[in-house]
């Protein structure tokens, strides 16, 4: 199978499609270590990762369907990412929020 | 194939993952952590759908506000959940036996994106661009203005063609998707029926949470 026969089966290019499968096939890795992780910052890590590779598929999203303004949504992600993984380390620490 | 089912197949099998093992796993913290990448992942799919207001909500609640509430959650509570529950197999029963009948009411639905879905295609405006009922000075009843308009019926693509651009002061066939008009042209109903699901909510919310002195059959509400 060629080059053009390959990205019209899989309705992308090459470089796109690897992209896709790394990031999916890494989201399944840290979905293992938040159920298995022994420890709070495992998962912690965990879903701080998860979050930074949501923000990559979305804007690889738009790149996909031809629609680069997802970057914009991808932005959004990760100032909310960011906010989250604040809670969760302040109750980690302290045991309590505020 | 798309990359976006595909796209879409995995996306929704990790959340499937995500979501058993936050309800399996017996440490509360690392059940809020998969019910946190449950929602972010859930938001990544929103957005292969096209619904991004939806995954903006979807991150923001879901992953973002909800995740607070959670943590706040166990700073009241223990960490760890301690009673192991045995499953309840008339409830796992039940619980299929709805979900079978909701994919089942699936199939009769129009296929995602058709452009002849009824929703686009239904010519309900017609009759109101030809006679609006408040004007109608013969006093006939409502019923028989409907017979009336059925009898006047003209084929499909001429009620179409009215449906989608009908000119008239009340917005009726202002845009030919039903769901649609109602947001945009009809935006007081959306609004009502919004503001009245949130009242109930709070409703709700007061009646759980106004606390358990005294006898609560008596007093008030509050």
């Amino acid at each position: 199978m060629n080059l053009a026969a390959t990205t019209a089966f899989f309705g992308t290019d090459i470089p796109t499609l690897v992209a896709g499968v790394i990031l999916l096939f890494s989201i399944l890795l840290m979905l293992v270590r938040a159920i298995a992780g022994p420890t709070v910052w495992d998962r912690i890590l965990a879903l701080n990762a998860i979050g930074t590779k949501s923000v990559l598929v979305v804007a690889l999203l738009g790149f996909m369907t031809k629609r680069p303004e997802f970057l914009d949504i991808a932005l959004v992600y990760a100032i909310l990412n960011f906010l989250a993984t604040i809670a969760i380390l302040k109750y980690a620490r302290k045991r309590r929020l505020g | 194939m798309s990359p976006t089912i595909m796209l879409d197949v995995v996306l929704l099998a990790l959340v499937i993952i995500a979501g058993i093992a936050a309800i399996e796993v017996r440490n509360l913290f690392a059940s809020v952590m998969l019910a946190s990448i449950y929602s972010l992942l859930m938001a990544c799919f929103w957005t292969t759908m096209d619904a991004v207001d939806v995954a903006y909500t979807e991150a923001a609640v879901g992953a973002g506000i909800s995740t607070i509430l959670l943590m706040g959650a166990l700073v009241l509570t223990g960490e760890t959940e301690i009673v192991r529950r045995a499953v309840h197999w008339p409830a796992l029963g039940a619980c299929m036996l709805v979900g079978a009948l909701l994919v089942y009411g699936t199939l009769d639905m129009p296929k995602f994106g058709d452009a002849n879905a009824p929703a686009h295609v239904h010519p309900i405006y017609a009759g109101f661009t030809k006679q609006d009922i408040r004007k109608d000075p013969s006093g006939k009843s409502h019923d028989d203005n409907v017979a009336a308009e059925k009898a006047a019926a003209h084929t499909e693509a001429e009620a179409h063609a009215e449906t989608a651009h009908g000119h008239d002061d009340y917005f009726h066939g202002h845009v030919p998707n039903q769901v649609t008009s109602v947001i945009v042209a009809y935006r007081a109903f959306d609004t009502l029926f919004e503001t009245a699901v949130i009242f109930t909510a709070g409703m709700g919310l007061i009646v759980l949470l106004r606390g358990r002195r005294g006898n609560p059959l008596k007093g008030g509400l509050l």
